[in-house]
């Protein structure tokens, strides 16, 4: 029996998700700080049921227990993320200038790096499902918060009658459908960078739109920095909502009493449940073949601050996260590594996991070779630019029937009801 | 008798509750049939999607999807859920939302593409939508619409244009007794219209509440063929059978002429593209080539008056990528199609009579999207018109379809609702609370299934009940 990497819970926790996870009697095992990897063979060997008869490959639950970890390291990242954002966009209002507002700019993007990595923990009703709509809600209903092209006066901000709080934003978003309109990180990217007309650079909403006195003063400026803040406040309460929802530390949150307690079989149609819609439906799919198809300079997502290209990128991360096992965490400065789904597959399908290894590495690449900026790279009059974002769809959609292959393989649904 | 006929070419002898027997099949045949249960397993034929299911059951693609309609179906795929914008927005191909408006998206009342349900207690229509006409007909036969407010109630709208109105729903409780004495209760809706901002309803205003059907297998719909329809329809119930089934003539708008209709709680599209046209319009405030103007009425100045998103909103490419979708959207897989329960069940079902409408099984004709071509599906439709009685009636003809008439709605997928939409509201108003008082609330023509149904012993029923929602 080989040793595997497993992530290390807190302490006597540990003890009780591991007691919770298997039924049955497990070995303490040693406390030696959070996030810190142990080589334990001791957790894969009373863990192994289904999947490991014969002691060697890496059990399911394993497998389950190590993503949650993931999905809480990726999720605090996520929340410091948007704390940093926060803090300089409180700093933006408090001082407007160029060197604040870029620095909120470059705050904004950081923020992005971590959640896009996220994504990958959607689809199958979990925490993040709830709230998602306020949180990376797109299109953006640009002329219901703020001025743009064709009507300076449009937007909440410059309707001095109506009230600026989390709860009417959030009640916006009530009006007709599961759609947010008002809130998340886009109405806080267009806060920042304004509406993007320049086919080679982001928008550039100027940082008067924020000065309250003087010659500078910008129209309604404090109404807007209401709103602003208003929104990146609420995005950090949401996202630290989720981040309670996946804490090892609450036993009643929806990582212990929930994900933790579903069947190992249904917990793992979960996780490539997120794999196989991210890759296929969502990035691969409506996201850029949306894009692809339209040539539409602004159908893409971070359309005003022209970062499209690392959304794409850090989808694919996530995805490799879940994947490997690994999640390096730039917050913490560390690397967490447990056992992968890809562990599994490594066990009951070499090919299959060689395979789709080779296809997450070449989804990465194709991100990463994604003409800059993101609606060049989709105009109709570049076919080299739609070579590359042609080549990531293709990747995706590849990397997803590897996935509903992997689902098969393994004798799993994504995500089944109960029976 | 042409429907019998019909029957036995495609060899689905059971449906002889249509017309008399047919003398060879007495009994319905499937049940007993382990090839014909293998095949009922897979609702959509080669189609059914048997990989992503629980909540995203009806999200999927038709599993033979053609490698080169994927990028329809994805790019139709994000109109579909994504939310449309108020013009003029940066997002360019993705404004021109209202001025007024249902919602924002497809996906805002065909939520995860399952079906929509009333309002819970205070809130708004979210799913839901109350449709308006007054007496008369249009010049192309269909409902003329009410001269403040047009064919639908917007409850929602842009900045600065005044919607036009906010539509309420209470209930009052119907309590009746199954055979065996056992109790159910039933809600009976009223619908008010508070807060109406263009002046009165019209004095003969009619109102029809309808809620979002799921849009699963719209394409397997469409191609079933004009010829199954008109051998299956039976308008003067020559056979006597109590059945009537009519199709509903309705205007194609692309075509300038009337045909046959089989989309909507009253059958009065013909195509999904018209469909999908239509509530582009009327729920979303889209204009489309087929559907140029605004629905703003005279009295709705500020309507008329709102910046468009362009002309037309959605252009034809982006229209046939959201057609492409419903089209391609595949029905899921049966978990449980076999078990002593369900198939006691379906034998009670066609007994009843249920099967005489609901009919299971087609095998489709030619559609533009071959792999939607040729294919042994189980919608459990008949795509007709039924007179399913006063009590259900809307008292709002559309086209060929009288207030008591309703087009039978597909069963296939309703076992998921729970799974996809989080409830199980049914009928066209979604009043019933599950299949049991879906079937109870059965009148007219629906009325002798319903009677059978309520006479049963409560095993009986429970059977019935599970073989329905085993689909």
């Amino acid at each position: 029996m080989g040793p595997h990497l497993v992530a290390q819970h807190d302490g006597d926790r540990s003890l009780i998700l591991a007691d919770q996870l298997f039924g049955i009697e497990s070995k303490p095992m040693k406390y030696t700080g959070q996030s810190v990897l142990v080589l334990s063979a001791a957790l894969s060997a009373v863990a192994c049921g289904s999947s490991s008869d014969d002691g060697t490959g890496v059990s399911k639950q394993a497998v389950i227990a190590g993503y949650v970890d993931i999905v809480h390291a990726t999720m605090v990242d996520t929340t410091n993320d948007a704390k940093a954002l926060d803090k300089s966009v409180h700093e933006l209002i408090a001082k407007p200038s160029q060197k604040t507002l870029d620095a909120a700019r470059d705050a904004w993007k950081g923020a992005r790096e971590s959640y896009l990595q996220t994504e990958v923990f959607r689809y199958y009703l979990g925490p993040i499902d709830a709230v998602e709509g306020d949180i990376n809600a797109w299109p953006l209903d640009e002329a219901y918060i703020d001025y743009v092209i064709g009507k300076p006066d449009s937007g909440i901000i410059n309707d001095p009658s109506k009230t600026i709080d989390a709860d009417t934003l959030l009640k916006l978003n009530e009006h007709g459908g599961e759609e947010n309109i008002a809130t998340g990180y886009h109405a806080i990217e267009f806060l920042l960078w304004g509406q993007d007309t320049d086919p080679d650079g982001p928008g550039d909403r100027p940082y008067t739109d924020y000065v309250t006195e003087g010659d500078d003063a910008g129209e309604n400026a404090e109404r807007r920095a209401q709103y602003l803040t208003v929104v990146s406040d609420l995005l950090v309460q949401q996202l630290s909502d989720i981040t309670r929802d996946w804490d090892p530390g609450d036993e009643t949150n929806f990582r212990n009493k929930t994900f933790l307690k579903e069947k190992p079989d249904r917990a793992l149609g979960q996780m490539l449940t997120g794999l196989y819609k991210l890759s296929k439906f969502e990035t691969g799919g409506e996201r850029l073949q949306a894009a692809l198809d339209s040539g539409d300079q602004n159908d893409e997502h971070s359309c005003f601050s022209d970062n499209t290209h690392r959304d794409m990128i850090q989808d694919v991360q996530g995805m490799k996260n879940v994947w490997s096992g690994t999640y390096v965490s730039k917050q913490l400065n560390e690397t967490i590594e447990v056992p992968g789904i890809g562990e599994l597959v490594k066990d009951a399908d070499p090919v299959l996991y060689k395979h789709l290894n080779k296809q997450i590495g070449q989804s990465w690449d194709a991100a990463n070779h994604l003409e800059i900026p993101f609606d060049r790279a989709i105009a109709k009059d570049n076919p080299k630019g739609r070579e590359g974002v042609t080549a990531l769809v293709e990747s995706l959609q590849a990397l997803g029937e590897l996935i509903g292959q992997v689902t098969t393989e393994l004798g799993l649904e994504l995500v089944t009801q109960d029976k | 008798m042409p429907a019998l006929v019909a029957l036995s070419l495609l060899s689905v002898s059971f449906l002889s509750g249509c017309g008399a027997t047919d003398g060879d099949s007495t009994e319905p045949a499937t049940s007993q049939d382990s090839t014909s249960d293998d095949a009922e397993r897979y609702p959509g034929g080669e189609t059914t999607n048997t990989l992503l299911l629980g909540p995203n059951a009806f999200d999927n693609y038709v599993s033979n999807i053609a490698s080169d309609h994927q990028s329809f179906f994805f790019a139709g795929n994000a109109f579909f859920k994504d939310a449309w914008v108020e013009a003029p927005a940066s997002t360019e191909g993705r404004d021109g939302l209202g001025p007024m408006f249902n919602s924002r998206s497809c996906s805002g009342c065909h939520f995860k593409d399952g079906p929509g349900a009333p309002p819970e207690e205070n809130e708004k229509f979210a799913s839901m939508l109350l449709r308006l006409s007054v007496d008369g007909k249009s010049e192309n036969g269909g409902p003329l619409p009410d001269p403040n407010y047009g064919g639908q109630l917007q409850p929602f709208s842009n900045p600065g244009v005044p919607a036009e109105g906010n539509p309420k729903v209470t209930y009052t409780e119907q309590k009746g007794k199954y055979g065996d004495g056992k109790s159910y209760t039933l809600l009976v809706p009223t619908y008010v219209i508070e807060d109406l901002a263009y002046g009165p309803l019209a004095d003969d205003i009619r109102i029809s509440p309808r809620v979002a059907p799921a849009t699963i297998g719209l394409g397997l719909l469409e191609a079933i063929s004009d010829e199954r329809l008109t051998k299956l329809a039976d308008p003067d119930d020559a056979d006597d059978d109590g059945i009537s089934g009519r199709i509903n003539h309705v205007w194609d708008v692309t075509k300038k002429k009337s045909v046959i209709g089989r989309f909507g709680w009253k059958a009065e599209q013909p195509s999904v593209r018209q469909q999908t046209a239509g509530a582009f319009l009327g729920d979303m405030g889209l204009t489309t080539s087929l559907f140029t103007s605004q629905d703003c009425t005279d009295a709705e100045g500020e309507c008329t008056a709102a910046i468009s998103g362009g002309d037309p909103e959605v252009d034809d490419d982006k229209l046939e990528r959201v057609e492409r979708y419903g089209q391609l959207l595949g029905v899921p897989v049966r978990d449980q199609w076999q078990g002593d329960q369900i198939e006691r069940g379906k034998k009670l079902f066609t007994k009843a009579g249920c099967a005489d409408c609901h009919v299971p099984d087609h095998t489709t004709g030619d559609h533009p999207l071959t792999e939607l071509s040729g294919q042994h599906i189980w919608p459990y439709t008949d795509l007709l018109l039924h007179d399913m009685g006063d009590e259900l009636s809307d008292n709002r003809p559309v086209f060929e379809a009288e207030g008591n008439e309703w087009r039978t709605p597909p069963l296939w997928g309703i076992g998921r609702y729970n799974d996809v939409a989080g409830h199980e509201r049914l009928l066209h108003d979604g009043r019933a609370r599950g299949v049991a008082e879906a079937i109870v609330w059965h009148g007219g023509e629906g009325k002798k299934s319903r009677d059978a149904f309520v006479a049963m012993s409560e095993k009986d029923r429970l059977a019935v009940v599970a073989f329905v929602e085993s689909l």
